[in-house]
């Protein structure tokens, strides 16, 4: 990267502004932008690079071709990807060894590398270009999209596509009484699960009297199953430090915080990384531009607390003490770190603020509904074509999230749920797919948006063991402050547990619903008040399933390893040794293209032989003989 | 033990000896030992003027410390709900067969750790197992024992030379 010098008046900003869109658009190279998030490099995408790198190197095609290294482009069931400019082309799943026939044939031969397209899971065809492609079609990219154009490490790479221009157009035009109406008026809300109006919580911070105010950054993304604050992060670190210095201009705070998960490595490099720029070219410091605005922001890393995410619980944790929720009032806006007014918002809601700046609030309220504005991301995974992180307008249905972006579910599979919401949300059935997703629906719906989480689940999910999965989660990760949720939450997975293992009995469900209940009211936080709602709601749509494992001891998903046996269908085994190889236990007799069987009393239900088993001989049946006992098992 | 109460100076200096800092402080020394040392969290508490309960207490409210030595190799299950559905449980199981040891355990020949983390945000690729900081995507229960492999391998080849 360039050497960073520092900007000191508003008119040098627009300036480099200026300079840095004119040398994008005047670099006629080809470019080839390859998504290096996590989720790339795990599947190899820096050796995809360095193989690209080789291939230029070699042929002396410097001056013809750049590869830009960016984020995550969303599409990750397609990584490592790339794509391909001025071709307009998308290639995926790029092994390193493709990188020397990118070069020669698309670069320098501008022919298309067939095996290198997406192929359409559903109707088999194939797709050249991102905007032909069945996953992008129905998102509105808002707040993601630019993480496909930047290298998040260089801060002029985000100033070339008009980065910071929204915080001129502030400093320049506007104070921080007209700021704070025009969040309001977008109807923005709280992209981190509660929906607050992010306007009237700057409004409240602003009004209040205070010597030094604090803003955060919420990067605590503890829902299993959400990672689209790592995607921004990682993928674009200067837009939310963007949202972030607007933010405290309007609130007329002077110090900010970054509360990042110490599970994101790369989120924690490439945000500390922004900062420093910033820092270094005078967008962060005293007397920002050369105006009156002082604002500074340090990083403050988790300890893996999934409570941490609860805003009193965070600011604790940032104080160096143990993350424990207080009871609000006072509300942080008014009593938050240190004593002082501190307002604290979702890393996806500060990225979201550069935007309604730019393009005004009443063009942004336009998207959505009626109560919900804008887009959101959905981070969709589970049992789905198309995983990814996918951002739509407000009011989609559930059903074109999962079957026309998502591209439904692998293997011939039925559709049975969709999880949203992470631990505080809920399972939500087929009947529910037409649902418009916003705050309010989800909610009715006995859900919640949360942070954006969307697991969806088939016919051979189990939704007992999905309570059963969250509960733990919860029990685990409850605090312990107050008896209802640390004791509610171990005695509602007891006996989900119990369920799940073929030891419920009658009046089991009916002692759920009366705790989950009681769980709720009682407890302090929003960890313990939502911690009742994925056994509520499985128990609202899925209660067939609870009584056939209560009263049948039948899992009719077959996953609870209680209830069911592995065997060998005969009438399938080909006789090809895959699952004998595979058992661990030495468990399966059969000779090479002999029928194979399972012992049943050697067999420790790993589940080995049906992973390996390619023709689909391996079932999970009901176990007959379940023996039950009563009181059920111990923790 | 003088120099090891240096280094741990040094941390607690690194961050102004302020209390605020407990938890990176204690995420410094964990870096360098892989763990947290009894005497290093006496050296944080007097130096910090942080009653020792209370230092424990941060200790052991935190998922990422521990207050046990670690393996050579750290093996950390995702159990995020993406991987939960795919199979990750399965995955754990057969790590906890294959190295005889349960969750949060360490081998007794002090090689491998296995932990377990709620999410790691890679829900795409799971279900998701990362040894020593490299990320393997779409484990499957075979594909256990050829990670373990490669690293016990390692280990071999980094002892004979």
């Amino acid at each position: 990267m360039r050497r960073i010098k520092k900007i000191k008046s508003l008119k040098e900003l627009e300036a480099v502004i200026e300079k840095e869109t004119e040398l994008r658009k005047s670099d006629t190279r080809a470019v080839l932008t390859v998504s290096a998030g996590t989720c790339g490099q795990a599947r190899g995408s820096l050796k995809v690079i360095d193989s690209l790198k080789t291939a230029i190197k070699k042929g002396n095609l410097e001056d013809k071709v750049k590869i830009r290294v960016t984020g995550c482009h969303g599409f990750c069931e397609a990584e490592p990807n790339i794509i391909i400019h001025p071709h307009d082309l998308f290639y995926q799943k790029v092994d390193p060894k493709n990188g020397k026939d990118i070069i020669d044939q698309t670069i320098l031969k501008n022919k298309v590398i067939d095996s290198l397209l997406f192929v359409d899971p559903n109707t088999g065809e194939k797709a050249a270009q991102e905007s032909e492609i069945s996953f992008y079609k129905k998102q509105k990219r808002l707040v993601l999209g630019d993480n496909a154009l930047i290298d998040p490490t260089d801060i002029f790479d985000y100033l070339s596509i008009g980065g910071y221009r929204s915080l001129l157009k502030v400093l320049e035009t506007m104070t921080p009484e007209e700021v704070i109406p025009a969040v309001k008026k977008s109807g923005l809300r709280g992209r981190g699960g509660a929906g607050f109006p992010t306007g009237t919580k700057w409004e409240i911070a602003r009004k209040v009297k205070g010597d030094i105010k604090y803003i955060i950054c919420n990067a605590d993304e503890g829902d299993p199953g959400a990672y689209m604050d790592r995607s921004l992060l990682e993928g674009n670190p200067h837009r939310v430090l963007e949202g972030m210095i607007i933010g405290a201009f309007a609130i007329g705070a002077t110090e900010g915080y970054v509360y990042v998960r110490d599970e994101y490595p790369l989120a924690v490099k490439n945000i500390t990384l922004a900062i420093n720029q910033a820092r270094k070219i005078g967008l962060l410091g005293k007397k920002i531009l050369g105006t009156k605005l002082n604002f500074d922001i340090h990083i403050a890393k988790g300890a893996g607390a999934f409570v941490c995410g609860e805003e009193t619980a965070l600011i604790a944790s940032i104080e160096g003490r143990v993350g424990e929720p207080r009871q609000r009032p006072p509300f942080p806006a008014i009593k938050g770190l240190w004593g002082k007014p501190t307002t604290i918002n979702n890393v996806e809601t500060w990225g979201n603020v550069p935007i309604i700046i730019q393009k005004g609030a009443e063009w942004y309220s336009q998207i959505g509904t009626d109560g919900s504005k804008g887009t959101k991301i959905f981070s969709l995974v589970g049992k789905i074509n198309n995983t990814g992180l996918v951002e739509v307008p407000m009011g989609i249905t559930l059903r074109e999230i999962i079957f026309d972006i998502g591209g439904g579910i692998p293997g011939e599979k039925a559709f049975k749920a969709v999880q949203t919401g992470g631990p505080s949300g809920g399972c939500l059935p087929a009947e529910m797919l037409d649902l418009p997703i916003d705050y309010e629906s989800l909610t009715k719906a006995g859900s919640i948006m949360g942070s954006g989480g969307m697991i969806v689940m088939d016919e051979k999910t189990c939704m007992v063991d999905v309570a059963k999965y969250f509960l733990n989660f919860l029990r685990d990760e409850s605090c312990g402050k107050c008896v209802s949720c640390r004791e509610g939450t171990q005695r509602m997975w007891e006996i989900v547990k119990n369920i799940s293992e073929g030891y419920g009995k009658e009046g089991d469900l009916e002692l759920l619903e009366e705790l989950a209940k009681i769980v709720k009211d009682a407890s302090l936080c929003g960890l313990g008040q939502t911690a009742s709602n994925p056994v509520l709601s499985t128990l609202r749509y899925f209660r067939d399933e609870y009584e056939a494992h209560i009263k049948e001891k039948r899992c009719p998903a077959g996953v609870c390893i209680n209830l069911i046996r592995y065997v060998v269908i005969p009438e399938k085994c080909t006789g090809c040794l895959a699952c004998k190889n595979a058992c661990p236990q030495d468990a399966i007799r059969g000779v090479i293209r002999g029928v194979h069987l399972i012992e049943q009393n050697k067999c420790i239900k790993c589940g080995a032989c049906l992973e390996a088993c390619k023709f689909e001989a391996v079932e999970t049946q009901r176990e007959e003989a379940i023996r039950i006992v009563e009181g059920g098992t111990e923790k | 033990m003088q120099t090891e109460n240096l280094k741990v100076q040094s941390f607690i200096a690194r961050h102004n000896s302020e209390k605020r800092a407990l938890i990176a402080i204690l995420q410094d020394i964990q870096a360098e030992y892989n763990y947290l040392p009894q005497e290093s969290l006496r050296i944080v508490s007097k130096s910090l003027g942080i009653p020792l309960i209370d230092v424990v207490g941060v200790a052991t409210f935190y998922r990422a410390f521990s207050l046990k030595p670690r393996g050579k190799h750290l093996v950390t299950v995702c159990l995020g709900t993406a991987c939960h559905v795919r199979g990750g449980p399965k995955i754990l199981e057969e790590f906890e067969r294959r190295l005889g040891v349960k969750t949060g355990e360490t081998t007794l020949d002090n090689k491998f750790t296995l932990e377990t983390v709620a999410c790691l945000g890679c829900c795409a690729i799971g279900p998701v197992v990362v040894v020593d900081g490299n990320y393997h995507a779409h484990t499957t229960i075979r594909k256990v024992n050829t990670i373990l492999k490669k690293y016990a391998k390692e280990e071999i080849k980094n002892e004979t030379h």
